[in-house]
């Protein structure tokens, strides 16, 4: 028998799990899936948390119902992988691997800069990337009584890169419903030169800023938070007051990474962008948040990687070449508040563009524009993540390469 | 779009990064540094030459990882390029600024 290991039940781990049994015989390979938590959360929904969108029910589930039958799901914390002895250490047992899958994820750390997990941390120092930020932050929201917000984002690259401009967004539509709006100062504090960096998207989004009344300061690298003073400070030493401090802190890939001295500086394992095997080991491939590669840290590209990866895999074994052909394919809602929301869809080499999207020149979704049909997309996405992309069902209509047809280029 | 540096025709973005690096050129970059109101030192063009090695070995360039990579501290990375030291180190070396997905 031979041991296919997948590290991590996130939502890459799950769908490479749902994809490969199937396609492997059960008589020749074992497939073993490891994660130490019992809880699979919807990340996605952590954005609606804070503003009473959504409960607590309708972001967990119970990570076991979503692994096949088949397929060994073993809840360990990982020590250590030896990648020159094709084996991973886990808390009390060593498992061997003629192939592994590394889907371990990105994860905040505050602790890269100083004073942000200080003694304010959760109390008017927030994040809303983990369930537990998020519930902090929605309790301190039900009772906040205004004064500046600002929604900042330490540095790139970040899970969801989108994800803190939508917070900015809904929470401008938050306070204009709980007739607080003008009690209210929001800022956007950026490290990038501005809130839209891509041409089109700056060209075609810059008003939206305006138009709810979001401050924004850009180049701002943060150094620390003062938290005697309730401020940010840059290394530049410009400084900006908060009441609240909602920010993005630094992702980095999960520690086992460093543990085994297999990351970058951000402990990301170097990935081949096009193949997703490991740059490293060529028995390794990696998928999801845990790679280097320059695509968005999204769920939508892992569930576009995890195609291509499920094939190059059988390829794999079978000694043949691997197929080069994953292109970035990222696509993404975006809320804009008011039950308004975009939709990009776009890959390493073409940014998001205007268009329409499934169909070209019909839709019904429509591209980098604001729709309440967009809206509607996004809120139905929670039910297809559960019920078809952790199951590694193809969603109708979306292929795994971007397609430019129905999208405007020049 | 194209702008003309120092007699040369160059191709650049709107705000007036390079889209193809292999027009670069070192009277190009002396000459992007004026307009930010920035001399060229020798610290300069050392801190140029290991930005376009990183961003040409595909690695992103983030303050961050400045910070840890031993080759500047990042008062003297401000020092240098005052204000926003990223978006115009990486201008002036003729490499992409650090972008978002949108």
């Amino acid at each position: 028998m031979k041991n296919l290991v997948i590290l991590g039940a996130g939502t890459a781990g799950t769908m490479m799990a749902n994809h490969l049994r199937p396609k492997l015989s059960k008589d020749l390979w074992n497939i073993s899936i490891v994660d130490q938590y019992k809880t699979h959360y919807y990340q996605p929904g952590f954005l609606f948390l804070p503003f009473d969108t959504y409960t607590e029910e309708q972001v967990k589930k119970v990570g076991k119902k979503f692994i096949p039958k088949g397929v060994n799901y073993i809840q360990k914390k990982i020590e250590q992988i030896f990648p020159k002895e094709n084996k991973v250490q886990l808390e009390d047992e060593t498992l061997s691997y003629d192939i592994l899958i590394i889907a371990t994820g990105s994860k905040i750390a505050p602790e890269e800069v100083e004073g942000m997990k200080g003694k304010n941390w959760h109390k008017n120092v927030f994040d809303f990337y983990t369930y537990e930020g998020a519930l902090a932050l929605r309790n301190k929201l039900r009772e906040w009584e205004g004064g500046k917000l600002l929604v900042h984002l330490t540095e790139m690259p970040i899970k969801c890169p989108v994800a803190p401009l939508e917070f900015a967004f809904l929470a401008d539509s938050f306070f204009i419903k709980k007739g607080m709006r003008d009690k209210v100062e929001i800022s956007y504090v950026t490290p990038l030169s501005g809130a839209f960096t891509k041409e089109k998207s700056a060209a075609t989004l810059g008003y939206l800023l305006e138009e709810k009344n979001i401050k924004l300061e850009t180049d701002f690298a943060i150094e620390r938070v003062d938290n005697e003073n309730n401020k940010i400070v840059d290394y530049g030493e410009r400084a900006i007051d908060f009441d609240l401090l909602v920010t993005i802190p630094t992702n980095m890939g999960d520690d086992v990474i460093a543990r085994s001295g297999m990351g970058d500086d951000l402990n990301f394992v170097p990935t081949h962008e096009n193949s997703l095997q490991s740059k490293d080991h060529e028995n390794v491939f990696v998928i999801g948040d845990a790679t280097n590669v320059p695509a968005s840290k999204a769920g939508s590209v892992a569930h576009f990687e995890s195609e291509t990866l499920t094939d190059n895999i059988l390829l794999y074994i079978d000694g043949k070449p691997l197929k080069e052909e994953f292109d970035g394919h990222a696509n993404c809602f975006i809320e804009t508040g008011k039950n308004k929301a975009l939709l990009i869809d776009f890959n390493y080499k073409q940014e998001p563009v205007e268009g329409t999207f499934p169909f070209p020149g019909i839709g019904p979704l429509k591209l980098l524009k604001e729709s309440v049909f967009n809206h509607w997309g996004k809120l139905a996405f929670r039910w297809i993540y559960w019920n078809m992309l952790l199951k590694g069902i193809s969603i109708p209509f979306v292929s795994r390469n971007m397609t430019t047809a129905g999208k405007k280029l020049d | 779009m194209t702008t003309t540096i120092s007699g040369t025709e160059i191709n650049v973005t709107e705000d007036g990064y390079l889209t193809d690096f292999s027009q670069w050129t070192p009277e190009i970059a002396k000459e992007l540094a004026k307009n930010e109101e920035i001399e060229l030192t020798d610290r300069h063009w050392e801190i140029i030459k290991w930005i376009q090695d990183r961003v040409n070995a595909g690695e992103a360039l983030s303050i961050r990882g400045i910070k840890k990579s031993g080759v500047l501290d990042i008062k003297e990375f401000y020092a240098l390029f005052p204000g926003g030291p990223l978006k115009l180190s990486t201008k002036i070396a003729g490499v992409p600024k650090p972008k978002s997905c949108i």
